[in-house]
């Protein structure tokens, strides 16, 4: 996308002035959280997570102090409301998906998910942080921030992460 | 450790694309339910009209900002976020269905005037009493800036009545196109002079 009409929110006056609509935050991040999301629970239950996330970020979005931050607070909700999917998926784990959904569900898969469930395998923390850089496509700080951690072991937990997918793809 | 882009980071980019169809279909989703749950303050949508697209906004007390083809979209939905609430999202919303549905019939030729509960919030003190008195000049017909200021209660505002009716948040529902300088030139227009011209061409009143 061309433009970027949350830059100016960010620059030359208090973020708390004023806070973008609502709109240009589904516009500009949406799709990089659907993305996660995807990668994240899987197809099935990325466009639901995808919802929950938006809908507990416009409920809070009042409460936004930092304009230029929005995308790494958007990031976090939508990593707990993952969370939150795979404990309820294994306190009632579903029944073998009927065709239906499977068929709903391939429709928005991944063209090569064998990569991302790799990813998936990954201890946690490698695992986020690379879903958050590479299907989120957010910055190290941004990481960070989300992961509550550092940059610098944000970036960590990103290189690590490589290596171990590259271990396992020789 | 470094930034440069390795083949695996470049799979790992494009392995994870996003269907269009279903990005649509969950924006949709998210819209529909998210003013369910009455976290809209601030329902729009966009329509087409023989002006060119206009922009529908509405809050729960009702249409609340009509933008014209001739206004920056992101500059509206700026304004409106300001003004009213962040919480602007493209969604579907009675009042803007109502209106969209009205504003067809009203550019067809056989709709004289609107009925749509309209929330007033954008405009206050002399401003709204001269767009409350530009709300009554019927279809067809027009006023000049003296006639709206003194029916808003100041004649010799006639400056001001100007300055009211180019901010009118909710142009064509509110007809200020039917105003006119009293040498019967057409004056100004928010959405620019040609547009006033074609509004008051269609219902026949030049």
């Amino acid at each position: 996308m061309a433009r970027d009409p949350l830059k100016r929110h960010t620059t030359g006056r208090t973020a708390t002035a004023s806070l973008p609509p609502f709109e240009w935050v589904v516009e500009l991040h949406g799709p990089a959280v659907l993305r996660f999301c995807v990668v994240e629970v899987g197809p099935a239950g990325a466009e639901d997570c995808f919802q929950e996330a938006l809908l507990s970020a416009l409920r809070a979005y009042d409460a936004v102090r930092d304009a230029g931050a929005i995308r790494a607070w958007l990031f976090s909700i939508a990593a707990r409301k993952a969370i939150d999917t795979h404990r309820a998926r294994a306190r009632a784990p579903e029944p073998v998906e009927d065709i239906e959904s499977l068929a709903g569900a391939e429709e928005n898969a991944l063209r090569d998910d064998t990569l991302w469930a790799e990813v998936r395998a990954l201890p946690h923390k490698q695992r986020q942080a690379v879903m958050l850089r590479f299907a989120g496509d957010l910055s190290h700080a941004e990481i960070a921030a989300v992961m509550a951690t550092s940059e610098p072991a944000a970036r960590r937990n990103v290189f690590e992460g490589l290596v171990q997918l590259r271990k396992g793809r020789e | 450790m470094n930034d440069d882009t390795s083949p695996l980071e470049e799979s790992l980019r494009s392995a994870a694309p996003l269907d269009p169809g279903a990005w649509e279909r969950t924006r949709r989703e998210l819209a529909a339910r998210a003013e369910a749950e009455d976290l809209v303050d601030v329902a729009f949508e966009r329509h087409d009209s023989p002006l060119g697209p206009i922009l529908l906004g509405a809050t729960p007390e009702g249409l609340v900002r009509v933008g014209l083809p001739s206004e920056d979209e992101d500059a509206v939905l700026d304004e409106l976020a300001r003004r009213v609430s962040a919480r602007v999202l493209f969604a579907p919303r009675d009042a803007v269905t109502r209106a969209r549905r009205q504003l067809d019939e009203y550019f067809g030729g056989w709709r004289r005037a609107f009925d749509v509960e309209l929330d007033w919030r954008l405009t206050a003190g002399f401003r709204r009493e001269v767009l409350r008195a530009t709300a009554q000049i019927p279809y067809g017909q027009t006023a000049s800036y003296r006639q709206v200021a003194t029916q808003a209660g100041s004649p010799a505002a006639v400056r001001a009545a100007g300055t009211a009716l180019a901010t009118n948040p909710l142009p064509i529902l509110v007809p200020c196109h039917r105003v006119l300088r009293s040498d019967g030139a057409l004056g100004s227009y928010r959405g620019g002079p040609e547009a006033k011209a074609q509004l008051l061409c269609l219902e026949g009143a030049v």
